[in-house]
C-alpha cells in the first residue's frame, strides 16, 4: 500500500519535472533568438546613419563611410538569382505535378531536387566558380547571382510542385470542359489559382538566400567600389559583414552590425511580403 | 458526307432495332433530327468497364434527362459526351458519338473542339476562385484559341448576354470585378451555366447541377434550364427524379452501365416498357 | 438491355486499342475532316501547343538533372589531381602544407564532425523538448507564434549567427571555459586556456543553426502518430509523460533520428557562423577548448588565396567529400522521416 503510494507520487514528479524542462527547453531556444535580434536592433541602429546607404566604404576611421554598394550589390544579386531560380523552379514544378508522376524520370528530378537543396552552400560557390568565374579567369556578380539562384532551384521546384497538386481536380475540369487547352489551363487556371502561395514560396527563397555568404565567397567576391556591371566583383551586404566582423577595427565592427541590421530588415520584408502572400489569396480559395 | 453516312448506316445495324422487343425499351430512332447520336458507345475505368454499347440520339433543342441509381453510369457518360471522361486517368471509351453527323471520337478530331461545341456543367459549382465574376465568364473566350481575339467592348457584351441568359445579371451587374468566391453556391452554380454558355456551345451537359444547391436555388436552376432549351440542346444528370418530370422531354434510364429504357419522359415515368424501369421510378428499389 | 449484345464491335472486355488516350496531346496531326458542318479538326496543329508545353517544362526538369551531374562532374574532375596524388591517404593523413604540397583531411574531418556531433548533443535535448511542446502540449492558440519564432532562428542568415558569435557568445564561452576549467579541468576535454573562440564555441553556435531543424521536422513526425495510440496509453493509466515517452517517442522514433540526421547534414555543411568562432587552425586536439578548424572553413578561408593547382584541387577534395557525406546522410534522413508519415497516410514532406 505504501509502496504503491510512494510509486505514485515518483509518477506526478516525473510528469511535472519532464513539463518544467519542456518548457525550460523552449525557452533555451528562443534566448539566442532574441539575444541576437536585440543585439542587432541596438548596435545595428547605432551604427547607421544617411551616410551608410548612400556612401561608399572608406577606410579605417572615416565617418562617412557606408555601404551604398553593398546594398545595391546585394538586390542585383538577388535580381539575378531571381531571374535564373524562379524559372527554372517553376517550370520544372509545373512538369512534376502536370505530367510527372511516379515515372523513373520525374522520381530522378525530385530526388536530385532534394540532393541540391542539401548540398552545402559552400560547394554550391565552387560549382559556380568553376562554372563561371575560371572560364572567364576573373570574379564576377554574375557568378554570386547565379549561385544562389541554383540554391533557389529545389525550394521553388518544390513548392511549385505541391502548390500545383494542391488546385482542385474541378477547376481543372471545369477549364478543359470550356474548350480551354490543357497547357492554357495550367498556366492561365490552375497556376493563377497557386498564384498567391507560389509568391509566398518565391518569396521564402529569396529571403534565403539573401543571407548567403559562402556561395558569394568565390564568385562576386566583393568590393570595395561601385561595380560598373555584373561582371565584375560586386560588393554584398553579406560579404561586407564578413569582412568587417573578422576585422580588429572597431569602426569596422560597428559597421557590421549595422550591414546586419539592414540585412535582417530585408529577410524580414520579404518574410512577411511571404506571409501576405498566402493570407490575401490561397486561404480564400472556395472550400 | 457519303463515306460518312455510309459509317453510319454501318453502325445502325447494332444499334436499336426497333423491331425486337427488348429494342423497344431505348429505340429512340423516332428523334429524326438529332443533335448527337450515339452509337455502340463503351467506356472504362482501368478494366472495368462503365458503359455497355449505349445507343442514343439527343433532340435538338430539348432537354434529355439520365436518371438511374448511383454508379450506373449516368456521369460517366455524359463527360463521354464531350470527351471528357478519357481525361481521368485510366480512362478509355470506345465507339462512335455523332454531333451533327460528325464522329467526336475520330481520331482526326481535336478534343478540345469538341468540348467548345459541347459545354459541360458540374455538380459542385467550380468558378474560378483567382478571377473576377465578369473574368469568369469570359474565361472561355480569353483563354482559348478561338482564332480572334476578342475587345473589351465585345467581350462585355458576350458577359453581359450570358450572365442574362443565366438568370445572374441583376444580382451581379454592380459587381462583376468581385472575386467569384463572394457569390452564393446557387450564385455561383448560375455563374459556372453562364461561362459554359459564353462559347456558345451547341449542347449544354449538366452533371447534377442542383445536387450540391439548396431548394430555392435548384428551382432557379430547373427555370433557367427550360428558358434555355428554347436555344440549347441539354443533357442533364439527375438523382432527383421529380426533377426529370419537370424539366425534361426526354428520360434515360440507365443501370449498371447500359441504356435500360428511353422515351418521352412522361412515356417513361407513367408507362416504363421496362419491369427494371418501372420498379426504379416506382420507389422499388435504387 | 441495349439491342442485341453480340457481335458488336469493342463490345468486349478488353478496350480496343487506339480511339483512346489521355487528353489528346501525342495524336497525330491529320488533314481536315471533309464531312460536318462544325470542322473539328480545322487546326491541323492542335495538340502542338500541349506538347511544346511539356517538351519546354520537361526541358526545364531535365535541368535540375542536368545541374546535378554537372555538379558531381566538376566536383571530380576539380580534385582529380588531388585524388590521384594522394588517393585514400587524403583521409587519414594531418599534414595541411601549401608550400610542399602535402595535403591531409584529417583535422578538417575531425573539425567537423567534432563540431557537428557536439552540436547535436546539445541540439537534440532542446529540439525535442521543442516538438514536444509544438505536438502535445502547447495550447492551440500558442503553436502559430512559437512555431513562428522558432522558424525565424532558421531565417536569420548564417554570418549574422557568426558577427553575433564572435561578439556575444564567445565572450560568454570564455567564461564558461574559465569556469569548467577551474572545476573540471582535469578531463582533456576542459583542458588548456579559455580563449572563448574554439571548437566550443563552433560547437554551441551550430547547436543554435540546426535546433529549428531538428524540432520542426520532429514536431511534423510527432504530429503523424496517430491519436488512438495516445488515447490507449493514456486509457490505462498511463501519465502525459509516460504516454509521450513509451508511446510517442517510441511510435515516431525512426522519424525523429530522420529529424536529427538532417540537423546533422546542415550542421556538417555550414560555413559562415563556424569559421568565425572556431579559431581556423587544422590541430587534432582532446581538449574542446583549443581552436580547430572545419571542412568548410578551410574552403572559405583558403580558396581565394590557394597556393597552386593542386592546393585548389585539394581543397575541392574537401567540398567532395562534404558533398558526399550530406548526400548520404540526408537520403537516409528523408527515408526515415518519410517511413513515419507513410504509416499513418502520410503528412507533409520534409
Amino acid at each position: 500500500m505504501d509502496v504503491d503510494r510512494l510509486h505514485r507520487r515518483r509518477r506526478r514528479w516525473k510528469e511535472r519535472l519532464m513539463t518544467v524542462l519542456i518548457y525550460l527547453s523552449v525557452l533555451v531556444a528562443l534566448l539566442p533568438l532574441f539575444s541576437i535580434l536585440i543585439y542587432v536592433a541596438i548596435k545595428g541602429i547605432g551604427a547607421l546613419n544617411w551616410d551608410f546607404f548612400v556612401r561608399l566604404p572608406g577606410p579605417v576611421g572615416d565617418p562617412h563611410a557606408g555601404m551604398a554598394n553593398a546594398i545595391v550589390g546585394t538586390l542585383e544579386l538577388l535580381l539575378v538569382a531571381a531571374a535564373v531560380g524562379l524559372p527554372i523552379g517553376i517550370l520544372a514544378g509545373i512538369y512534376l505535378a502536370e505530367f510527372g508522376g511516379h515515372g523513373l524520370f520525374s522520381n530522378s528530378v525530385r530526388f536530385l531536387a532534394d540532393v541540391l537543396s542539401g548540398v552545402p552552400s559552400i560547394v554550391i560557390g565552387i560549382f559556380a566558380y568553376a562554372l563561371m568565374v575560371l572560364p572567364v579567369k576573373h570574379f564576377s556578380g554574375w557568378s554570386g547571382g547565379v549561385a544562389l539562384g541554383i540554391m533557389m532551384i529545389p525550394v521553388v521546384t518544390r513548392t511549385t510542385e505541391e502548390l500545383i497538386r494542391m488546385v482542385p481536380r474541378s477547376l481543372r475540369e471545369a477549364g478543359l470542359a470550356l474548350g480551354v487547352p490543357r497547357w492554357r489551363v495550367t498556366v492561365s487556371i490552375v497556376l493563377r489559382t497557386a498564384a498567391g502561395g507560389l509568391t509566398t514560396g518565391a518569396m521564402l527563397a529569396l529571403a534565403r538566400v539573401a543571407g548567403e555568404t559562402a556561395p558569394l565567397l568565390f564568385t562576386a567576391f566583393g568590393n570595395r567600389y561601385w561595380h560598373r556591371s555584373l561582371n565584375e566583383p560586386v560588393a554584398a551586404l553579406t560579404l561586407q559583414i564578413y569582412q568587417y566582423a573578422i576585422s580588429a577595427f572597431e569602426d569596422w565592427q560597428r559597421q557590421a552590425w549595422g550591414a546586419a541590421f539592414v540585412l535582417i530588415i530585408m529577410v524580414l520584408i520579404l518574410n512577411i511580403l511571404a506571409r501576405l502572400g498566402t493570407r490575401s489569396k490561397f486561404s480564400t480559395q472556395q472550400e | 458526307m457519303s463515306a460518312q453516312a455510309g459509317a453510319v448506316a454501318a453502325v445502325e445495324e447494332t444499334c436499336g432495332s426497333p423491331g425486337l422487343p427488348d429494342g423497344a425499351a431505348v429505340d429512340s430512332t423516332a428523334i429524326t433530327d438529332p443533335v448527337m447520336e450515339v452509337k455502340s458507345l463503351n467506356a472504362w475505368y482501368g478494366s472495368f468497364q462503365s458503359l455497355h454499347n449505349i445507343c442514343m440520339r439527343v433532340a435538338r433543342q430539348r432537354v434529355t434527362a439520365l436518371i438511374g441509381p448511383s454508379g450506373c453510369g449516368k456521369s460517366t457518360f455524359i463527360r463521354c459526351l464531350n470527351r471528357m471522361h478519357e481525361m481521368a486517368p485510366g480512362a478509355r471509351a470506345a465507339g462512335q458519338v455523332l454531333l451533327e453527323g460528325e464522329d467526336i471520337y475520330d481520331p482526326q478530331v481535336d478534343p478540345v473542339a469538341v468540348r467548345r461545341a459541347v459545354g459541360m456543367v458540374f455538380q459542385k459549382p467550380n468558378p474560378f476562385p483567382a478571377y473576377s465574376i465578369f473574368e469568369n465568364v469570359a474565361a472561355g473566350l480569353t483563354l482559348a484559341r478561338v482564332g480572334r481575339r476578342f475587345y473589351r467592348s465585345q467581350l462585355a457584351e458576350v458577359v453581359e448576354r450570358s450572365l442574362r441568359q443565366a438568370a445572374l445579371w441583376d444580382e451581379v451587374k454592380d459587381r462583376l470585378r468581385q472575386p467569384a468566391t463572394t457569390l452564393s453556391g446557387g450564385q455561383q452554380q448560375r455563374l459556372c451555366i453562364a461561362r459554359a454558355l459564353a462559347v456558345e456551345p451547341k449542347v449544354l451537359l449538366m452533371d447534377e447541377p442542383a445536387a450540391a444547391l439548396d431548394p430555392i436555388s435548384t428551382l432557379k436552376i430547373e427555370e433557367l434550364i427550360l428558358s434555355l432549351k428554347e436555344q440549347r440542346t441539354i443533357v442533364i444528370v439527375t438523382h432527383n427524379m421529380q426533377q426529370a418530370a419537370r424539366i425534361a422531354d426526354y428520360t434515360a434510364f440507365m443501370l449498371m452501365g447500359e441504356l435500360i429504357e428511353f422515351g418521352p419522359t412522361a412515356q417513361v415515368f407513367t408507362t416504363p416498357r421496362d419491369k427494371r424501369c418501372e420498379d426504379y421510378i416506382t420507389g422499388r428499389f435504387g | 438491355m441495349s439491342s442485341s449484345a453480340t457481335g458488336i464491335p469493342g463490345q468486349g472486355h478488353h478496350p480496343p486499342a487506339g480511339r483512346t488516350g489521355s487528353g489528346g496531346t501525342g495524336e497525330q496531326p491529320g488533314g481536315p475532316l471533309a464531312a460536318g458542318g462544325l470542322q473539328f479538326s480545322s487546326r491541323p496543329r492542335r495538340g502542338l501547343a500541349d506538347a511544346l508545353f511539356k517538351a519546354v517544362t520537361g526541358a526545364f526538369a531535365s535541368l535540375i538533372l542536368v545541374l546535378v551531374l554537372l555538379l558531381v562532374l566538376e566536383l571530380v574532375r576539380s580534385s582529380w589531381p588531388s585524388l590521384k596524388a594522394f588517393g585514400w591517404r587524403f583521409l587519414v593523413t594531418q599534414t595541411w602544407d601549401p608550400v610542399r604540397q602535402q595535403f591531409g583531411a584529417l583535422p578538417f574531418i575531425f573539425g567537423t564532425v567534432v563540431s557537428s556531433l557536439l552540436a547535436l548533443i546539445l541540439s537534440v535535448p532542446v529540439s525535442l523538448g521543442i516538438a514536444i511542446y509544438l505536438a502535445e502540449m502547447a495550447p492551440h492558440w500558442l503553436r502559430g507564434p512559437v512555431s513562428f519564432l522558432v522558424e525565424l532562428l532558421a531565417a536569420i542568415p548564417s554570418v549574422i549567427y557568426g558577427l553575433w558569435g564572435i561578439f556575444v557568445l564567445v565572450p560568454l564561452v570564455r567564461q564558461l571555459e574559465v569556469f569548467l576549467g577551474t572545476y573540471l579541468g582535469f578531463i582533456p576535454l576542459f583542458s588548456g586556456p579559455p580563449y572563448g573562440i574554439g571548437m566550443l564555441a563552433a560547437g554551441i553556435i551550430l547547436a543554435i543553426m540546426i535546433t529549428p531543424t531538428i524540432a520542426a521536422v520532429s514536431r511534423d513526425v510527432i504530429l503523424a502518430v496517430p491519436n488512438s495510440q495516445r488515447e490507449a496509453s493514456l486509457a490505462l493509466g498511463a501519465t502525459r509523460w509516460e504516454t509521450i515517452r513509451n508511446v510517442v517517442l517510441e511510435y515516431a522514433q525512426s522519424g525523429i533520428i530522420g529529424a536529427i540526421i538532417l540537423g546533422l547534414g546542415r550542421a556538417l555543411g555550414e560555413t559562415m557562423a563556424v569559421t568565425m568562432v572556431i579559431g581556423n587552425r587544422p590541430e587534432i586536439s582532446a581538449s574542446l577548448f583549443s581552436f580547430a578548424t572545419s571542412l568548410t572553413s578551410v574552403i572559405a578561408n583558403e580558396f581565394n588565396e590557394s597556393g597552386g593547382a593542386l592546393h585548389i584541387s585539394a581543397l575541392v577534395e574537401l567540398g567532395l567529400v562534404l558533398f558526399l557525406v550530406t548526400i548520404v546522410l540526408n537520403s537516409l534522413a528523408r527515408f526515415l522521416v518519410w517511413q513515419v508519415q507513410q504509416r499513418n497516410g502520410g503528412a507533409a514532406r520534409v
